[in-house]
């Protein structure tokens, strides 16, 4: 049995010896009775009164992801949905519910065709190749087991992704209201006269990542030619998005699931407002983000906490791969973003309603209208689009020394949103990004063509060296 | 060798600015300085000519330097504003006593008119008074309700247009975390602009000259200005879980200075999705002033206070307002939950 008491407790190192003592501290305060059904032994305690037997914690978790999808119906029965997996247990643990959810015995069965992605960036992070290739044997074990489509695709290919990946490829043409229920006719229509099952796609099979020599050695003076980890994991996060949307574009999925939970929501929220993202919250916490047009991105396990999800991988065996990131063993202060995560974690430990508090706020900003799309300034960098019209904003560096120096107009930094200008300015200073740099890069090219290439040739100056030569 | 101010590359740099990380000469840190703050009045419009303007002064860093650069911009670059110091005194033995001092010196130093309205003879209870009834524990809701309210009456009663007050950057960011923190949309919407629109008759438009000014910038600013200001904490306990807020905003600029203005930036650019339910606006039945209840929380406090019923205000009592306003004793059940002390 594995009752942890503690909202807060860390949950990915569950440790046998650990529990029993905590166990035994305060066991007698609460009821061990399943809440539910009021007959089986709790196992879990997902929060403060919260006992749930074995059997009822399955029914709870796997109804919470049906309702998620079927609130929001936004997926279509026949769809293609690319599951975007990082080896964490949150991503594996969406994985699972796929599954699961597409299983005969299923009660009320998914109707999507699911594939997945695994982004290796172990070549961002450091790990030499004999690490890597041991990381993807790995996962690739979990994925075969599926018996899904999948994509093990290596960072570097982020450095050969054409510039218009930025650009967001027209999306089909607006869904009437009544599109999901005329969807989910035609779609029981034509599996009754085939009976053929959704899953049974043929099976793709990817070959482990053939990085080109010479990209790993590119990547890595791209990632140490950022001097802050704030910003190197800003970049990396922007990469791995950009990515993971032109992977499902070329492989034509039309929906990319992402495995946050609501904890790294929070953490998420927190983070990006202080990294002068608050315009894009929306866009990047809510459930789902069609900023990218053809491609729509999904959240359906928002509504986890990560101690809910940590359980139940470890009740029900889901397996994880355990695959070190830049702030790996970093101390707390080493980046914004670790800051965020450890500060929300004691505050939920102190305070349990922490995370959902945090949370909550986010149903209720806005969404983008995908019909403002097009017209609308975009990021050249995070591919953020601007609802509000206020697009370049000078940041505070720039507001503040109004007397040293004066704005260039040919400035590459007007392509970008606030946070991006903070994550390119901690860039070491003979990167193209300063205004020099930015006539020397774009000497009569119009606005538009400027905007194609910033991603490419801005996040990527060594690149640009190399393809000259 | 000396480090050269970057900007007039000519004097040695006496610091570096906690905000862009230059390092400057002191007669360029002032003018950094003075010209951001007069930079974000003439951006947000804050005066208009000709207008009496009321300085919020508690005597300490931010309301002092406020003081100061408000006279001087008003001088320099010819606002043609009427400026007058108004203080709140909330009845504090050992702390606004000694603060109102300072207000009383700055006063002469710059010449201004002083008005001072005290919570006794506002409502007939001073701080210590309060807290002896109520403890420490919510004491600042106290504190904090009624300095609002007390504010606006003593621009009423001094005739300005206008008030503006020392918030600064990381007051302003520490806000924006601090709500996000609560879930507190209605909050996060408001907190970052720069002057609140006039609201009303009881009401006095507020706005934040410094609302750019980092909280250290504005301590170099005073000390190498040699400017008298009185710097102890409040002695009734702070408000713990703006603690935490504050906590996070010092560690987040201390991994990356511009963080401060990045959170006002993102506060700044959050919007709402229509159809979140924002409180209306109304006014208290009891003294006309603004409230989205029946009563205002200051007379819901008051009456608290005045009844031995401290709990009255802490909390959500809105069911009760129609009983405090037609005279209706409470029952004994109600009485005896708002009673306890101890909580």
């Amino acid at each position: 049995r594995y009752l942890s008491l503690l909202a807060g407790f860390p949950m990915c190192q569950v440790d046998e010896d650990y529990h029993d003592e905590l166990e035994r501290a305060g066991a007698p305060s609460v009821s061990k009775q399943c809440v539910k059904c009021k007959e089986a032994t709790a196992a879990v305690v997902i929060r403060v009164g919260d006992t749930f037997c074995r059997g009822c914690f399955k029914e709870y978790f796997i109804h919470k992801f049906r309702a998620m999808l079927g609130k929001n119906r936004i997926i279509f029965p026949g769809e293609k949905v690319l599951l975007a997996v990082s080896g964490g247990p949150s991503s594996c643990s969406m994985l699972s519910q796929v599954q699961e959810g597409l299983s005969q015995n299923a009660h009320k069965k998914l109707r999507f065709s699911p594939g997945i992605v695994f982004i290796d960036e172990g070549g961002a992070v450091g790990q030499s190749a004999e690490e890597r290739r041991r990381t993807a044997a790995e996962l690739e074990a979990v994925f075969k087991a599926t018996g899904f489509p999948f994509h093990i695709v290596p960072l570097e290919k982020v450095l050969d992704l054409p510039s218009k990946v930025l650009m967001a490829a027209p999306s089909p043409s607006e869904q009437p209201a009544g599109a999901y229920k005329t969807a989910v006719g035609h779609f029981l229509q034509s599996s009754s006269s085939s009976s053929s099952c959704v899953t049974q796609q043929e099976e793709k099979e990817s070959s482990l990542p053939d990085v080109q020599e010479s990209s790993t050695p590119l990547l890595q003076r791209l990632m140490a030619s950022v001097e802050t980890l704030t910003a190197r994991e800003d970049l990396l996060s922007t990469l791995r998005q950009h990515l993971l949307v032109h992977t499902a574009r070329s492989e034509g999925y039309s929906k990319l699931m992402l495995g946050d939970s609501c904890t790294r929501l929070a953490v998420k929220l927190l983070s990006s407002i202080s990294l002068g993202r608050g315009a894009q919250l929306a866009q990047d916490t809510g459930f789902s983000d069609s900023r990218f047009g053809d491609v729509t991105l999904v959240r359906p396990m928002r509504d986890y906490s990560a101690k809910e999800i940590a359980f139940y991988n470890r009740l029900f065996s889901v397996p994880s791969v355990s695959i070190p990131s830049l702030d790996t063993k970093a101390p707390e202060k080493a980046s914004i973003q670790r800051l965020t995560e450890s500060f929300v974690i004691k505050l939920q430990a102190d305070f349990p309603s922490t995370v959902s508090t945090i949370y909550r706020s986010v149903p209720n900003l806005p969404e983008l209208n995908r019909t403002f799309y097009n017209p609308r300034p975009c990021c050249s960098v995070c591919a953020y689009t601007s609802f509000n019209g206020v697009f370049w904003v000078r940041t505070c560096d720039e507001q503040a020394a109004v007397r040293y120096r004066a704005p260039e107009t040919a400035d590459v930094r007007t392509l970008l949103c606030y946070s991006c200008q903070l994550t390119i300015k901690d860039m070491v200073s003979q990167s193209p990004c300063t205004a020099a740099g930015s006539a020397l890069l774009f000497p009569k090219s119009t606005q538009e063509e400027k905007r194609k290439h910033v991603l490419v040739q801005v996040c990527c100056p060594l690149f640009r060296e190399l393809v000259e030569k | 060798m000396p480090v050269l101010c970057s900007s007039c590359v000519d004097k040695r740099a006496v610091l570096k600015r906690p905000k862009t990380g230059h390092s400057l000469c002191k007669e360029c840190f002032f003018w950094a300085f003075e010209e951001e703050v007069h930079q974000t009045i003439v951006a947000a419009e804050l005066f208009k000519r000709w207008e009496k303007v009321g300085i919020a002064a508690s005597g300490g860093k931010d309301s002092t330097v406020l003081a100061h650069v408000m006279k001087l911009l008003n001088q320099r670059y010819d606002y043609g504003l009427e400026l007058m110091l108004l203080s709140v005194d909330e009845g504090i033995t050992g702390y606004r006593d000694d603060s109102l001092e300072t207000v009383k010196r700055n006063q002469q130093q710059y010449e201004l008119p002083l008005k001072i309205v005290s919570y006794e003879e506002l409502y007939g209870w001073t701080m210590d008074a309060i807290v002896s009834q109520v403890g420490l524990k919510n004491n600042c809701t106290f504190c904090g309700v009624f300095r609002r309210q007390a504010l606006d009456r003593g621009a009423i009663m001094l005739k300005v247009d206008k008030i503006c007050t020392g918030h600064n950057a990381d007051d302003v960011a520490e806000t924006v975390l601090m709500n996000v923190l609560r879930g507190d949309i209605a909050r996060l919407r408001r907190c970052t602009t720069i002057s609140t629109a006039s609201e009303g008759d009881g009401v006095v438009p507020r706005c934040k000259p410094l609302k750019y000014a980092y909280e250290k910038e504005i301590v170099l600013y005073a000390y190498f200005k040699k400017l008298d200001y009185f710097s102890t904490e409040c002695i009734y306990s702070p408000n713990a879980y703006r603690g935490h807020a504050r906590t996070l905003l010092k560690d987040l600029e201390s991994v990356r200075p511009s963080s401060i203005m990045d959170v006002i930036h993102s506060g700044e650019n959050l919007s709402v999705r229509d159809g979140v339910k924002m409180p209306v606006q109304g006014t208290c039945g009891r003294c006309g002033y603004i409230s989205s209840q029946a009563l205002c929380k200051a007379c819901v406090l008051l009456e608290g206070l005045n009844r031995g019923l401290p709990r009255l205000g802490i909390g959500k009592h809105h069911r009760l307002h129609d009983k405090i306003l037609s005279q209706q004793p409470l029952s004994e059940r109600e009485e005896r939950k708002l009673k306890s002390v101890d909580f």
